[in-house]
């Protein structure tokens, strides 16, 4: 009995109080992971290792080096100077027969294509020969089966492709490429397109939000200060397209827009134009439709900040001899800030993502990023281009948010 | 006591959340297929001639799903190895890039007793059962327009005929129409294409008209925008019009003069459970007449030649492969090669 008593004695005295309630506040702090692990993990499988997987993808691409491993091990010692020597085209006559029984050719061919448009069908086509050839020399052989392969620009391709990971995706996506000898040139001035559609992306969406907001903000301020009754039965109008598809609202711009769409004649019908106005299938439509879906969104939590606003403010600065725009501008607007930013930037970043608006209302001058990075993954299979174009909408958003962020300062961006 | 039924839901909840990325293996019955095909109007007349019949004939249910002819899924499912598409309704394009990359199964003809020789003509047929021919043709409504175009030369008309036009907003039947109408000679089309000089030709001529394209992107569209008196006249699938001739009494006319023609297939994804399942369903997809049923219903041309004689006369003047005198089959080689720059330049050409 006493033994026990002193034993018990003893861990009592040998904790002291401070570790006690550390070991405590490791176990809260325990269960509370415990209890955000199940967020955590699905941002981590959802979210981080998605978007991990395509900035990979976008500077990665092994297809040669796996492909036609001999010819890549053979490069490494190419000066890239001349076009290399018999060793090289035996280690690529090797690949292609390779390739032409395990059926590869074409992947291959697919790989060298993207940067020598219309070499796919050659490089096949070199692939069925060389299989027939009896034995080498290859050089000579290899270069009458396909001029390609005396090309010096096909070599520093191959070159290239010795490493894993390439910029040609990136290099692209703003409308760069690779020239002969591997050094970094602008693209044709007919095929460059990708800054544009950044620039227009950008430029869509910052007039998109801008537009919003003028919109949004005296209805805001409307719905807040109007009496409960009548607020609230705006509040639903604000909110009921809300609750309504995207597809269908765009849609339905389509028919208030077209040719002979009700805006048009009724707009004839009041003599205010003589001929239908081209209001649809071109960038009027684009940003009149995406306005419409992202009125909402910059709204809410404006007219959510604005509610809590005391009117007691604006009449202190009233009382206190400001005018009326004084006392708004001075007062009331700052104590918006907040909110204007919250619904300026969920506006701006979700805009920057817009494809199915843009693709059913605007022209072809008016397709942003995301049409093409659909365009990549789903029909070209080039998922490499559809990784790169991603990677720099990305990158360019968060340096915005950053920027914003630094400017504005997020902890003061309230959502309501 | 709190501490472990926590632990116990918070375990749970993770189960839960796991539990949703775990691919839905779908049971590995024989009696199923999952059938994929483009939706809307054709995939109901695909369930009422094939799958329906099939399903009776062989005891196999046979599940849809829809997609939109992108490839992205497909190759997702191939690569992941959860394919759970096992029969694919597939442009010859797609055919062709998929066959390259390896998604879709090689047929092995004699295993779907066919008998290949029936299929001439079709380049994709090393992966695919060809299914079927449709023709991208310039239309109009009589009804506004009595005398229509003749040509694709007066597609690019602006004088003869003023107004809008319907354009795919892809370079595909664009250019080749450009040259067509530039003068070139329909075989000739796609040699010129392939030098600079060619598609440099083709892009100047689409300039001349512009200013009046409407380009529409799915081809419900067309139909629309002729129907609304959008456009005076545009290019649509023949199956499309001759549903909006058949079906809504609309008094559209088809100029078959250098029409783009391309065909369709039936595709097995690569590593589906249920390959032998999916053979049956293709054969009988396959078979002549069933594709010359599809042909009287759709007048989508029948990918089988023996089909032709089956067909419904009445239908058999709006079926592409009559007219193959005037019409251009799409180069599938063309386009895989060139596809892509080209795509490009006509983005930057477009945005100009």
């Amino acid at each position: 009995m006493s033994t026990t008593a002193i034993q018990i004695g003893s861990t009592f005295e040998g904790i002291p109080l401070r570790l006690k309630l550390k070991r405590i506040e490791r176990r809260q702090k325990m269960k509370a992971l415990f209890l955000v692990l199940p967020l955590l993990l699905f941002i981590l499988v959802a979210f981080v290792l998605p978007i991990g997987r395509m900035l990979f993808n976008a500077i990665h691409d092994d297809t040669l080096l796996t492909l036609a491993p001999r010819t890549m091990t053979a490069l490494r010692g190419w000066d890239g100077k001349d076009l290399p020597g018999e060793a090289v085209y035996a280690a690529l006559a090797g690949d292609l027969k390779e390739s032409w029984t395990r059926k590869t050719a074409a992947t291959i061919g697919k790989r060298i294509n993207y940067e020598l448009p219309g070499s796919l069908s050659e490089v096949i086509s070199s692939a069925r020969k060389v299989s027939l050839l009896p034995a080498g020399p290859y050089r000579e052989a290899l270069i009458k089966i396909g001029p390609l392969w005396g090309r010096h620009d096909v070599w520093s391709l191959l070159k290239r492709g010795t490493s894993a990971y390439t910029g040609y995706y990136l290099l692209r996506s703003v409308d760069f490429e690779y020239g002969p000898d591997s050094q970094i040139v602008a693209s044709p001035p007919e095929n460059r397109i990708f800054r544009d559609v950044f620039l227009r992306t950008l430029g869509i969406s910052s007039g998109v939000t801008a537009i919003t907001l003028l919109l949004g903000f005296p209805l805001a301020f409307l719905l807040a200060t109007l009496p409960r009754k009548s607020s609230n039965l705006l509040m639903i109008l604000v909110v009921l397209p809300f609750w309504t598809s995207v597809l269908i609202r765009t849609t339905a711009w389509v028919v208030l827009l077209q040719q002979h769409g009700i805006v048009n004649d009724a707009l004839m019908a009041l003599h205010v134009i003589s001929q239908p106005a081209e209001l649809i299938y071109n960038r009027i439509g684009t940003v009149v439709a995406m306005t419409h879906i992202q009125l909402p969104i910059t709204l809410l939590p404006i007219y959510s900040v604005m509610r809590t606003i005391s009117p007691s403010y604006v009449r202190a600065a009233r009382s206190l001899g400001a005018g009326p725009f004084y006392a708004f501008w001075k007062v009331y607007f700052p104590l918006t800030l907040p909110g204007i930013a919250a619904g300026c930037l969920m506006t701006f970043i979700l805009c920057l993502g817009y494809y199915i608006t843009p693709a059913l209302v605007g022209g072809p001058a008016d397709q942003m990023v995301s049409s093409f990075v659909a365009h990549y993954t789903n029909e070209e299979l080039n998922w490499g281009m559809a990784s790169a174009l991603g990677t720099i909408l990305l990158t360019v958003t968060l340096l915005l948010y950053y920027s914003f962020s630094n400017l504005v300062g997020v902890d003061r961006v309230k959502m309501g | 006591m709190r501490t472990p039924l926590t632990i116990a839901n918070s375990l749970a909840v993770i189960g839960l959340t796991a539990g949703m990325f775990v691919a839905t293996t779908p049971a590995l019955a024989d009696d199923l297929l999952t059938v994929t095909a483009g939706g809307g109007s054709f995939q109901q007349v695909l369930r009422k001639l094939m799958f329906d019949p099939f399903s009776k004939a062989s005891g196999i249910k046979i599940t849809e799903a829809e997609y939109d002819y992108t490839l992205g899924k497909i190759r997702a499912m191939v690569e992941t190895k959860t394919v759970s598409w096992d029969v694919v309704y597939a442009g010859d394009s797609g055919t062709r890039q998929m066959c390259a990359e390896g998604l879709i199964e090689t047929i092995d003809w004699k295993k779907l007793g066919l008998d290949r020789a029936k299929f001439e003509g079709a380049e994709y047929s090393d992966c695919g059962v060809p299914a079927g021919i449709a023709a991208s043709v310039v239309t109009y409504d009589r009804d506004k327009l009595p005398n229509g175009p003749k040509t694709i030369a007066d597609f690019f008309d602006l004088k003869k005929f003023p107004g809008k036009r319907g354009l795919p907003k892809t370079p595909q039947v664009s250019v080749e129409w450009a040259l067509i109408a530039d003068g070139v000679p329909i075989r000739d089309v796609y040699k010129v294409l392939n030098t600079p000089e060619g598609i440099d030709r083709a892009f100047k001529k689409l300039d001349t008209i512009k200013k009046d394209i409407v380009w529409w992107t799915s081809g419900a569209q067309p139909i629309q925008l002729l129907a609304d008196g959008q456009v005076v006249m545009t290019d649509a699938w023949n199956t499309r019009i001759y549903d909006a001739v058949k079906n809504s009494g609309k008094h559209f006319e088809l100029v078959w003069d250098g029409a783009v023609t391309n065909g369709n297939a039936w595709v097995i994804p690569k590593g589906t459970p249920r390959l032998d399942s999916a053979y049956k369903f293709v054969a009988l997809a396959g078979s002549s007449q069933t594709q010359a049923d599809l042909a009287s219903s759709t007048s989508q041309g029948p990918g089988n030649s023996d089909a032709l004689a089956l067909i419904d006369p009445a239908v058999r003047p709006s079926i592409p492969n009559d007219h193959s005198g005037s019409t251009l089959p799409s180069d599938l080689s063309f386009w895989s090669e060139k596809g892509d720059e080209l795509r490009q330049r006509f983005n930057a050409w477009l945005a100009k």
